[in-house]
Protein backbone atom coordinates (compact mmCIF):
# COMPACT_ATOMS: atom_id res chain seq x y z
CA UNK A 1 0.00 0.00 0.00
CA UNK A 2 3.11 2.09 -0.03
CA UNK A 3 3.01 5.17 -2.75
CA UNK A 4 5.97 5.56 -4.54
CA UNK A 5 6.00 8.62 -6.44
CA UNK A 6 4.57 8.00 -9.87
CA UNK A 7 2.41 6.27 -7.41
CA UNK A 8 -0.50 4.00 -9.76
CA UNK A 9 1.16 5.82 -12.22
CA UNK A 10 0.41 4.09 -15.89
CA UNK A 11 -2.80 6.66 -16.55
CA UNK A 12 -0.03 9.21 -16.59
CA UNK A 13 1.14 8.81 -19.82
CA UNK A 14 -1.42 8.89 -22.04
CA UNK A 15 -2.18 12.37 -21.20
CA UNK A 16 -0.15 15.28 -22.66
CA UNK A 17 0.97 16.98 -19.55
CA UNK A 18 1.14 16.39 -16.14
CA UNK A 19 1.10 18.21 -12.82
CA UNK A 20 4.84 19.37 -11.49
CA UNK A 21 4.32 18.86 -7.95
CA UNK A 22 2.18 18.36 -5.15
CA UNK A 23 2.46 22.07 -4.81
CA UNK A 24 1.02 22.58 -8.31
CA UNK A 25 -1.75 20.65 -7.33
CA UNK A 26 -2.51 22.68 -4.39
CA UNK A 27 -2.14 25.89 -6.41
CA UNK A 28 -4.17 24.58 -9.34
CA UNK A 29 -7.21 23.63 -7.31
CA UNK A 30 -7.44 26.24 -5.12
CA UNK A 31 -7.82 28.59 -8.35
CA UNK A 32 -10.09 25.88 -9.91
CA UNK A 33 -11.68 25.98 -6.74
CA UNK A 34 -12.27 29.49 -6.58
CA UNK A 35 -13.21 30.23 -10.22
CA UNK A 36 -16.76 27.67 -9.25
CA UNK A 37 -19.45 29.54 -8.40
CA UNK A 38 -22.22 27.44 -7.14
CA UNK A 39 -20.53 24.02 -7.87
CA UNK A 40 -16.40 23.16 -8.34
CA UNK A 41 -17.64 20.35 -11.67
CA UNK A 42 -17.76 22.76 -14.87
CA UNK A 43 -14.58 24.14 -13.92
CA UNK A 44 -12.66 20.93 -13.27
CA UNK A 45 -13.79 19.78 -16.97
CA UNK A 46 -12.50 23.32 -18.30
CA UNK A 47 -9.42 23.38 -16.35
CA UNK A 48 -8.23 19.90 -16.67
CA UNK A 49 -9.27 18.38 -19.65
CA UNK A 50 -9.29 21.19 -22.02
CA UNK A 51 -6.63 23.89 -20.63
CA UNK A 52 -4.42 21.76 -18.55
CA UNK A 53 -4.79 18.43 -19.98
CA UNK A 54 -4.17 16.29 -16.91
CA UNK A 55 -7.40 14.16 -17.72
CA UNK A 56 -8.28 12.36 -21.50
CA UNK A 57 -12.20 13.13 -21.98
CA UNK A 58 -12.47 9.53 -21.60
CA UNK A 59 -10.10 9.32 -18.03
CA UNK A 60 -12.59 12.52 -16.75
CA UNK A 61 -15.50 10.31 -17.54
CA UNK A 62 -14.37 6.91 -15.93
CA UNK A 63 -12.77 8.86 -13.02
CA UNK A 64 -15.79 11.12 -12.54
CA UNK A 65 -18.19 7.79 -12.44
CA UNK A 66 -16.24 6.73 -9.68
CA UNK A 67 -15.97 9.50 -7.72
CA UNK A 68 -20.11 9.72 -8.08
CA UNK A 69 -20.72 6.14 -6.88
CA UNK A 70 -18.19 6.43 -3.46
CA UNK A 71 -19.27 8.54 -0.44
CA UNK A 72 -18.37 11.86 -0.31
CA UNK A 73 -18.33 14.95 -2.40
CA UNK A 74 -17.67 13.96 -5.97
CA UNK A 75 -15.45 16.94 -6.90
CA UNK A 76 -13.20 16.19 -3.53
CA UNK A 77 -13.09 12.68 -4.67
CA UNK A 78 -11.90 13.47 -8.17
CA UNK A 79 -9.76 16.13 -6.98
CA UNK A 80 -8.55 13.32 -4.17
CA UNK A 81 -7.45 10.80 -7.22
CA UNK A 82 -5.42 13.09 -9.23
CA UNK A 83 -3.18 14.07 -6.68
CA UNK A 84 -3.16 10.45 -6.16
CA UNK A 85 -2.58 9.26 -9.18
CA UNK A 86 0.57 12.03 -9.50
CA UNK A 87 1.99 11.90 -5.86
CA UNK A 88 0.40 9.36 -4.09
CA UNK A 89 -1.09 10.37 -0.62
CA UNK A 90 1.37 13.77 -0.82
CA UNK A 91 -0.44 14.58 -3.86
CA UNK A 92 -3.85 13.66 -2.74
CA UNK A 93 -3.64 15.48 0.36
CA UNK A 94 -2.04 18.59 -1.60
CA UNK A 95 -5.08 18.84 -4.56
CA UNK A 96 -8.21 18.22 -1.18
CA UNK A 97 -6.49 20.49 0.82
CA UNK A 98 -6.33 23.07 -2.00
CA UNK A 99 -9.79 22.65 -3.07
CA UNK A 100 -10.74 23.27 0.46
CA UNK A 101 -8.28 26.03 2.38
CA UNK A 102 -8.75 29.37 0.42
CA UNK A 103 -12.44 28.46 -0.53
CA UNK A 104 -13.11 28.49 3.45
CA UNK A 105 -11.69 31.59 4.31
CA UNK A 106 -13.86 33.22 1.56
CA UNK A 107 -16.82 31.41 2.23
CA UNK A 108 -16.57 32.69 5.99
CA UNK A 109 -15.81 36.28 4.99
CA UNK A 110 -19.39 35.97 2.93
CA UNK A 111 -20.99 34.53 5.59
CA UNK A 112 -20.48 37.57 7.44
CA UNK A 113 -21.41 40.23 4.45
CA UNK A 114 -24.62 37.85 3.85
CA UNK A 115 -25.88 38.88 7.46
CA UNK A 116 -25.78 42.95 6.22
CA UNK A 117 -27.00 42.52 2.49
CA UNK A 118 -29.48 39.63 3.20
CA UNK A 119 -32.10 41.38 2.60
CA UNK A 120 -31.23 43.60 -0.58
CA UNK A 121 -33.27 42.63 -3.83
CA UNK A 122 -30.78 43.36 -6.34
CA UNK A 123 -28.41 40.96 -4.24
CA UNK A 124 -30.43 38.19 -4.08
CA UNK A 125 -31.38 38.77 -8.01
CA UNK A 126 -27.71 38.53 -8.51
CA UNK A 127 -27.50 34.63 -6.63
CA UNK A 128 -30.59 33.71 -8.67
CA UNK A 129 -28.99 34.75 -11.90
CA UNK A 130 -25.47 33.15 -11.13
CA UNK A 131 -27.38 30.20 -10.08
CA UNK A 132 -29.32 29.63 -13.31
CA UNK A 133 -25.69 30.06 -15.04
CA UNK A 134 -24.15 27.46 -13.39
CA UNK A 135 -27.05 25.02 -14.22
CA UNK A 136 -26.50 25.63 -17.63
CA UNK A 137 -22.47 25.23 -17.20
CA UNK A 138 -22.56 21.73 -15.30
CA UNK A 139 -25.72 20.60 -17.80
CA UNK A 140 -22.93 21.55 -20.70
CA UNK A 141 -20.27 19.35 -19.04
CA UNK A 142 -22.56 16.61 -19.21
CA UNK A 143 -23.41 17.98 -23.59
CA UNK A 144 -19.99 17.75 -24.21
CA UNK A 145 -19.18 14.22 -23.04
CA UNK A 146 -21.92 12.68 -25.36
CA UNK A 147 -19.26 12.73 -28.30
CA UNK A 148 -17.52 9.54 -25.87
CA UNK A 149 -19.85 7.73 -25.52
CA UNK A 150 -19.65 6.80 -29.67
CA UNK A 151 -16.62 4.24 -28.85
CA UNK A 152 -18.69 2.75 -26.17
CA UNK A 153 -18.99 -0.72 -26.01
CA UNK A 154 -23.30 -0.92 -26.12
CA UNK A 155 -23.34 1.38 -28.86
CA UNK A 156 -23.92 4.83 -29.42
CA UNK A 157 -27.87 4.37 -29.72
CA UNK A 158 -28.02 2.54 -26.09
CA UNK A 159 -25.58 4.90 -24.41
CA UNK A 160 -28.42 7.85 -25.26
CA UNK A 161 -30.97 5.83 -24.27
CA UNK A 162 -29.64 5.40 -20.88
CA UNK A 163 -28.71 9.40 -20.72
CA UNK A 164 -32.06 9.95 -21.65
CA UNK A 165 -33.72 7.44 -18.78
CA UNK A 166 -31.32 8.86 -16.40
CA UNK A 167 -31.97 12.13 -16.62
CA UNK A 168 -35.67 11.49 -16.76
CA UNK A 169 -35.51 9.61 -13.44
CA UNK A 170 -33.88 12.13 -11.37
CA UNK A 171 -34.92 15.94 -12.98
CA UNK A 172 -38.55 15.01 -13.85
CA UNK A 173 -39.47 11.55 -11.69
CA UNK A 174 -37.26 12.92 -8.85
CA UNK A 175 -36.27 9.53 -7.89
CA UNK A 176 -33.91 9.43 -5.14
CA UNK A 177 -29.92 9.18 -6.62
CA UNK A 178 -29.25 5.74 -5.00
CA UNK A 179 -32.02 3.65 -6.75
CA UNK A 180 -31.13 5.40 -10.32
CA UNK A 181 -27.33 4.50 -9.34
CA UNK A 182 -28.25 1.07 -8.40
CA UNK A 183 -30.83 -0.01 -11.62
CA UNK A 184 -29.96 2.00 -14.18
CA UNK A 185 -26.48 2.10 -13.25
CA UNK A 186 -26.48 -1.56 -12.62
CA UNK A 187 -28.12 -2.80 -15.42
CA UNK A 188 -25.55 -0.57 -18.01
CA UNK A 189 -22.36 -2.57 -15.89
CA UNK A 190 -23.91 -5.46 -16.09
CA UNK A 191 -24.53 -5.03 -20.10
CA UNK A 192 -20.99 -3.62 -20.82
CA UNK A 193 -19.87 -6.74 -18.90
CA UNK A 194 -20.97 -8.93 -20.71
CA UNK A 195 -20.11 -6.96 -24.43
CA UNK A 196 -16.39 -6.63 -23.06
CA UNK A 197 -16.25 -10.91 -23.08
CA UNK A 198 -13.08 -11.52 -23.83
CA UNK B 1 -29.74 32.12 19.63
CA UNK B 2 -27.73 31.07 22.17
CA UNK B 3 -27.24 27.48 23.37
CA UNK B 4 -24.71 25.70 25.60
CA UNK B 5 -22.57 22.95 24.29
CA UNK B 6 -20.73 20.69 26.10
CA UNK B 7 -17.75 18.95 24.80
CA UNK B 8 -19.85 15.26 24.59
CA UNK B 9 -21.65 17.76 22.60
CA UNK B 10 -19.21 18.44 20.28
CA UNK B 11 -17.86 15.00 20.28
CA UNK B 12 -21.98 13.50 19.35
CA UNK B 13 -21.55 16.24 16.31
CA UNK B 14 -18.58 15.28 15.24
CA UNK B 15 -20.08 11.46 15.25
CA UNK B 16 -23.06 12.38 13.58
CA UNK B 17 -21.38 14.19 10.80
CA UNK B 18 -18.65 10.89 10.41
CA UNK B 19 -21.82 8.84 10.25
CA UNK B 20 -23.80 11.39 7.40
CA UNK B 21 -19.97 11.21 5.02
CA UNK B 22 -20.32 7.31 4.70
CA UNK B 23 -23.74 7.94 3.51
CA UNK B 24 -23.45 10.76 1.61
CA UNK B 25 -23.42 9.06 -1.98
CA UNK B 26 -23.20 11.35 -4.60
CA UNK B 27 -22.33 14.35 -2.67
CA UNK B 28 -23.33 16.00 0.41
CA UNK B 29 -26.13 17.87 -0.37
CA UNK B 30 -28.26 14.64 -0.19
CA UNK B 31 -27.90 14.13 3.56
CA UNK B 32 -28.95 17.51 3.90
CA UNK B 33 -32.47 16.49 4.71
CA UNK B 34 -30.99 14.65 7.90
CA UNK B 35 -28.43 17.45 9.12
CA UNK B 36 -31.71 19.60 9.28
CA UNK B 37 -33.32 16.57 11.23
CA UNK B 38 -30.59 16.34 13.92
CA UNK B 39 -29.27 20.23 14.01
CA UNK B 40 -32.34 22.07 13.75
CA UNK B 41 -35.29 19.65 14.94
CA UNK B 42 -33.41 17.39 17.25
CA UNK B 43 -30.97 19.13 19.49
CA UNK B 44 -32.07 23.05 18.63
CA UNK B 45 -28.77 24.11 17.67
CA UNK B 46 -29.28 26.02 14.80
CA UNK B 47 -32.03 28.29 13.99
CA UNK B 48 -34.50 27.22 10.64
CA UNK B 49 -32.99 30.58 9.03
CA UNK B 50 -29.76 29.70 9.93
CA UNK B 51 -29.49 26.33 8.49
CA UNK B 52 -30.98 27.11 5.01
CA UNK B 53 -28.75 30.60 4.85
CA UNK B 54 -25.82 28.07 5.22
CA UNK B 55 -26.53 25.91 2.27
CA UNK B 56 -27.32 29.33 0.06
CA UNK B 57 -24.43 31.04 1.07
CA UNK B 58 -22.53 27.63 -0.08
CA UNK B 59 -24.23 27.04 -3.48
CA UNK B 60 -23.72 31.18 -4.38
CA UNK B 61 -20.01 31.08 -3.12
CA UNK B 62 -17.25 29.63 -4.79
CA UNK B 63 -15.55 26.30 -3.99
CA UNK B 64 -17.05 23.20 -3.75
CA UNK B 65 -20.46 22.61 -2.25
CA UNK B 66 -19.73 21.04 0.65
CA UNK B 67 -18.36 24.20 2.48
CA UNK B 68 -22.53 24.45 3.47
CA UNK B 69 -21.01 21.65 5.93
CA UNK B 70 -18.31 24.32 7.39
CA UNK B 71 -21.25 26.83 8.11
CA UNK B 72 -23.33 24.77 10.04
CA UNK B 73 -20.39 24.31 12.42
CA UNK B 74 -19.53 27.72 12.64
CA UNK B 75 -22.74 28.90 13.04
CA UNK B 76 -23.31 25.99 15.92
CA UNK B 77 -19.99 27.65 17.26
CA UNK B 78 -21.25 31.21 16.92
CA UNK B 79 -24.62 30.40 18.67
CA UNK B 80 -22.55 28.26 21.51
CA UNK B 81 -20.13 31.71 21.79
CA UNK B 82 -23.11 34.07 22.35
CA UNK B 83 -23.22 34.96 19.00
CA UNK B 84 -20.99 36.75 16.27
CA UNK B 85 -21.13 40.28 18.14
CA UNK B 86 -19.75 38.51 21.39
CA UNK B 87 -16.31 38.87 20.01
CA UNK B 88 -13.18 36.76 19.51
CA UNK B 89 -13.77 34.17 21.49
CA UNK B 90 -17.20 33.19 20.08
CA UNK B 91 -14.78 33.68 16.67
CA UNK B 92 -13.13 30.54 17.85
CA UNK B 93 -15.46 28.58 18.91
CA UNK B 94 -17.47 29.20 15.26
CA UNK B 95 -14.04 28.21 13.78
CA UNK B 96 -13.81 25.12 16.28
CA UNK B 97 -16.89 24.14 15.35
CA UNK B 98 -16.06 24.48 11.58
CA UNK B 99 -13.60 22.52 12.10
CA UNK B 100 -15.65 19.95 13.74
CA UNK B 101 -18.09 19.46 10.97
CA UNK B 102 -16.00 19.68 7.84
CA UNK B 103 -13.30 17.06 9.32
CA UNK B 104 -15.99 14.70 10.29
CA UNK B 105 -17.54 14.90 7.05
CA UNK B 106 -14.66 14.82 4.95
CA UNK B 107 -12.69 12.15 6.71
CA UNK B 108 -14.57 8.81 6.43
CA UNK B 109 -15.49 9.20 2.77
CA UNK B 110 -11.68 10.60 1.76
CA UNK B 111 -10.05 7.48 3.28
CA UNK B 112 -12.29 5.19 1.54
CA UNK B 113 -12.34 6.93 -1.69
CA UNK B 114 -8.87 6.90 -1.25
CA UNK B 115 -7.96 3.20 -0.86
CA UNK B 116 -10.95 2.11 -2.86
CA UNK B 117 -9.75 4.00 -6.04
CA UNK B 118 -6.35 2.56 -5.49
CA UNK B 119 -7.86 -1.15 -5.62
CA UNK B 120 -9.48 -0.01 -8.41
CA UNK B 121 -6.41 1.19 -10.24
CA UNK B 122 -4.65 -1.87 -9.71
CA UNK B 123 -7.20 -4.01 -10.59
CA UNK B 124 -8.14 -1.84 -13.58
CA UNK B 125 -7.82 -4.52 -16.08
CA UNK B 126 -10.32 -6.72 -14.50
CA UNK B 127 -13.30 -7.12 -16.69
CA UNK B 128 -15.56 -6.07 -13.43
CA UNK B 129 -13.59 -2.77 -13.14
CA UNK B 130 -13.66 -2.33 -16.56
CA UNK B 131 -17.48 -3.21 -17.06
CA UNK B 132 -17.80 -0.82 -13.99
CA UNK B 133 -16.03 2.28 -15.62
CA UNK B 134 -17.19 1.75 -18.61
CA UNK B 135 -20.83 1.10 -17.87
CA UNK B 136 -21.28 3.98 -15.53
CA UNK B 137 -20.11 6.41 -18.48
CA UNK B 138 -23.74 6.81 -19.86
CA UNK B 139 -25.53 7.14 -16.72
CA UNK B 140 -22.95 9.74 -15.47
CA UNK B 141 -23.67 12.06 -18.10
CA UNK B 142 -27.76 11.69 -17.61
CA UNK B 143 -27.01 12.51 -13.70
CA UNK B 144 -24.66 15.70 -15.32
CA UNK B 145 -27.59 17.04 -17.09
CA UNK B 146 -30.12 16.39 -14.56
CA UNK B 147 -27.81 18.20 -12.11
CA UNK B 148 -27.94 21.06 -14.66
CA UNK B 149 -31.80 20.73 -14.60
CA UNK B 150 -32.44 20.57 -11.26
CA UNK B 151 -30.18 23.36 -10.38
CA UNK B 152 -31.60 26.21 -12.63
CA UNK B 153 -35.26 24.64 -11.84
CA UNK B 154 -34.51 25.26 -8.13
CA UNK B 155 -33.99 28.42 -9.04
CA UNK B 156 -37.29 30.31 -9.89
CA UNK B 157 -38.20 32.07 -6.72
CA UNK B 158 -38.47 35.80 -8.14
CA UNK B 159 -41.08 37.84 -9.85
CA UNK B 160 -39.87 37.14 -13.14
CA UNK B 161 -41.48 34.78 -15.50
CA UNK B 162 -40.01 31.52 -15.47
CA UNK B 163 -38.97 31.30 -19.19
CA UNK B 164 -36.52 34.40 -18.44
CA UNK B 165 -34.52 31.77 -16.38
CA UNK B 166 -34.85 28.59 -18.70
CA UNK B 167 -33.70 30.73 -21.18
CA UNK B 168 -30.56 32.42 -19.41
CA UNK B 169 -29.84 28.87 -18.06
CA UNK B 170 -30.35 27.34 -22.10
CA UNK B 171 -27.99 29.97 -23.28
CA UNK B 172 -25.43 29.40 -20.84
CA UNK B 173 -25.42 26.07 -21.90
CA UNK B 174 -24.82 26.59 -25.49
CA UNK B 175 -22.06 29.43 -25.00
CA UNK B 176 -19.75 27.03 -22.40
CA UNK B 177 -20.35 23.88 -24.96
CA UNK B 178 -19.91 25.48 -28.15
CA UNK B 179 -16.85 28.09 -27.24
CA UNK B 180 -14.16 28.73 -25.07
CA UNK B 181 -15.12 31.57 -23.08
CA UNK B 182 -14.32 31.91 -19.60
CA UNK B 183 -16.71 31.04 -17.63
CA UNK B 184 -16.63 33.59 -14.93
CA UNK B 185 -17.93 36.12 -17.99
CA UNK B 186 -20.93 34.08 -17.92
CA UNK B 187 -21.31 34.13 -14.05
CA UNK B 188 -20.62 37.79 -14.23
CA UNK B 189 -23.72 38.27 -16.47
CA UNK B 190 -25.57 36.46 -14.93
CA UNK B 191 -25.21 38.14 -11.80
CA UNK B 192 -26.20 41.27 -13.93
CA UNK B 193 -28.97 40.15 -15.76
CA UNK B 194 -30.53 39.30 -11.94
CA UNK B 195 -29.81 42.67 -10.35
CA UNK B 196 -31.90 44.37 -12.87
CA UNK B 197 -34.48 41.78 -12.24
CA UNK B 198 -34.51 40.23 -15.80
CA UNK B 199 -34.91 36.46 -13.48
Amino acid sequence: MQPSPPASGAAAPSTPSHPQSPRDLFVSFTFLALQGFGGVLAIVQREMVEKKKWLTPEQFLEDWAVAQVMPGPNVINLALMIGDRYFGLRGALAAVAGMLTVPLFVILALAVLYAHYAGNPQVAGALRGMGAVSGGLIAATGIKLIPQLRKHPLGFATCLAFVALVFGAIAWARIPLGWVLLVLGGVACGWTWKRIAP
Amino acid sequence: MNIVMHWHDWLALFGQYMLLSMLSISGAITTVPDMHRYLVAQHGWLTDAQFTSSVAIAQAAPGPNVLFVGLMGWNVGLNAGGGIGAGPSAWLLGLFGLAVTMVGIMLPSTTLTYFATRWGHRNRTRRGVRAFKQGMAPVVVGLLIATGWVLAAGNHVGNAPAWHLWLLTGVAALIVWRTRIHLLWLLGAGAALGAIGFV
